[in-house]
């Protein structure tokens, strides 16, 4: 069986952001980068998989954007993954859904994929498009927002959310692509033996220019802090005081204090 | 401007999100039909085309099938787009109708701007405007586009009204790679929060599984309940019981005071209704900041234990 892992590098969401010099992402400057979160439950799920069938299984990561990106591909091969595929591509952020679809599916037809595994959405431009997508373009089943994953002989049972609590559970027949949803698994952590092997595991590179050339379907206009709409008190300070303050507004306003 | 709005069905009921597309399409001035796969006796009320295939037929849910009637119904109604709601039917089936008709799509609008779609993206810290690669046509109409809305986003003016002119759709064949097996209920156990006059949830700003105790000691000086925003259910912290949001539970309590939440736009749409909002979090420009009535910003861990002396008080 091969396996297929999709995953991006996005900045740590706690961050601040303004948008870049010409308005079309964000400044990338003073960012923490880290693997997807998403992203993250997408490969623990294809390492336990690969668990689960003895080891046969061979997963490769794959990820599309500049150099720093090999740092999430690193993580993902100590995870547990067995190669690594790093499209190198500056210019990543400013293609829209259709074309990185177009460019992982480039890469992936032909070579047999049996599973690929992405997450849901990634968690900068959260668009839910690219999985599906790549999906479609290789004519294979895919199901997504799966908080359930069992697989046996060859077929693939998924449990994907739907809202307000219910589950939807859905069969697929391989070759199949799943996206993974918050709380499918607990993502492993790495251990420093796994960081050490997955140092010597084979990270194959490839300029974007060799895969797909689509041209975008959508563009970006602007990119700009939303408005911010205030009215609501702001209590900074000292927390003694913060405190005090809190409590006075809480006992005028409402009755539940007493 | 012609949309074809895809209503959506689940357990046999039309969701009322459905009408939300109607708003949306009145926003966006747009001549609309609708595509639902149903059933004839929960019709939408709506004055106007209703592409209708039946859910006991093509199944209430099977991506391929739904693709294929979505397709059916764009050859006969040649719209300028089509919008889902950004929900796990819309997200889901979208990406697949826009790939077969090689379209751009948009995600979860938020609103409209200029003819220009407005979505969120870093946890709505920041704001982007889209449009088609190739622009607006002068007429201001727009290349075939599909487009998601955000659940909430867009509301109708006033109660619905009207009676769809149905029109049924059926496919010649109906095989799938996919098969639907059944519904799992969400768990009945646990707790009530939608009865809950004051809530406190923590979130994933509360640092450690061990500090949900101090959450839980401010909800009951306040005599409330404990909430919780996904990541620290996920992460087997506090019961999915507890659970504020789509895929938990939607509130209305008198006070909500939110520990540590950053304000992911689902965890938002559980609890904004609640009348009053606290907000305790270190990063003041957390989207939670938005639609809180007081921001407390401070480090949850020093700030929740010091109120909660004082009410204790």
């Amino acid at each position: 069986m091969k396996i297929l892992v999709c995953i991006k590098q996005v900045p740590d969401m706690e961050s601040r952001f303004r948008a870049n010099g010409d308005k079309t992402w964000y400044d990338e400057a003073d960012l923490a980068f880290r693997m997807n979160e998403y992203d993250e439950y997408a490969v623990e799920q294809a390492v336990q998989l690969k668990e689960q069938l003895g080891g046969e299984p061979e997963i490769t990561v794959l990820s599309i954007g500049p150099e720093r990106t090999v740092e999430a591909i690193k993580k993902a091969l100590a995870m547990g993954g067995d190669r690594a595929v790093h499209i190198q591509d500056d210019r990543y952020y400013q293609k829209d859904p259709w074309q990185i679809a177009s460019i992982i599916a480039s890469y992936a037809k032909g070579q047999g994929f049996d599973l690929i595994f992405t997450g849901m959405q990634s968690q900068d431009r959260g668009s839910a498009q690219v999985g599906v997508t790549v999906a479609e373009l290789l004519g294979i089943s895919c199901a997504t927002t799966l908080v359930g994953f069992s697989y046996d002989g060859g077929t693939v049972t998924v449990k994907r959310e739907l809202e307000g609590g219910i589950k939807g559970v859905a069969k697929l027949k391989l070759p199949a692509l799943v996206t993974c949803q918050l709380g499918l698994n607990t993502p492993r952590y790495p251990t420093l033996p796994n960081i050490m092997k997955a140092k010597k595991k084979e990270i194959a590179t490839f300029p974007v220019a060799e895969l797909s050339q689509e041209a975008e379907l959508t563009a970006t206009a602007a990119i700009y802090p939303p408005a911010k709409k205030g009215g609501g008190i702001v209590l900074e300070g000292e927390l003694g005081n913060q405190v005090d303050r809190l409590m006075g507004i809480l006992k005028e306003k409402i009755a539940v204090l007493r | 401007m012609k949309a074809l709005l895809i209503g959506e069905y689940r357990q046999g009921k039309l969701l009322d999100t459905t009408y939300e597309l109607l708003a949306f399409a009145d926003r966006l001035g747009a001549e609309s039909a609708l595509l639902l796969v149903g059933n004839q006796s929960q019709l939408p009320k709506y004055d106007g085309r209703l592409y209708l295939a039946d859910a006991a037929k093509y199944g209430e849910y099977n991506p391929d099938l739904h693709k294929k009637l979505v397709l059916q119904a764009v050859e006969r109604e040649n719209p300028d787009c089509i919008v889902f709601v950004h929900s796990s039917y819309g997200w889901d089936l979208a990406p697949r109708v826009a790939a077969a008709l090689k379209v751009g799509q948009v995600s979860e609008i938020v609103a409209l701007n200029e003819g220009a779609f407005e979505v969120n993206v870093c946890n709505a810290k920041l704001r982007r405007t889209v449009t088609p690669a190739r622009g607006l046509a002068p007429s201001g109409a727009c290349p075939l586009l599909v487009l998601t809305i955000q659940a909430g986003a867009f509301t109708l003016a006033g109660e619905p009204q009207g009676t769809p002119q149905v029109e049924p759709l059926e496919l010649s064949q109906a095989d799938s790679g996919i098969e639907f097996v059944g519904y799992e209920a969400a768990e009945q156990k646990g707790v009530d929060l939608t009865r809950a006059e004051v809530i406190v949830s923590a979130g994933r700003g509360v640092g450690k599984k061990d500090n949900v105790p101090v959450i839980a000691a401010l909800a009951s000086a306040l005599g409330g309940e404990l909430g919780a925003s996904r990541p620290v259910v996920d992460a087997g912290w506090i019961d999915h019981s507890h659970q504020v949001g789509t895929t938990g539970q939607t509130v209305s309590p008198k006070l909500y005071v939110a520990c540590g939440i950053s304000g992911a736009i689902q965890h938002l749409a559980g609890m904004k209704k609640a009348d009053f909002i606290v907000a305790i979090n270190k990063d003041k420009d957390a989207p939670i900041g938005e639609i809180a009535d007081v921001l407390v910003v401070a480090d949850v861990m020093q700030f929740v234990p010091a109120f909660t002396a004082k009410c204790a008080r």
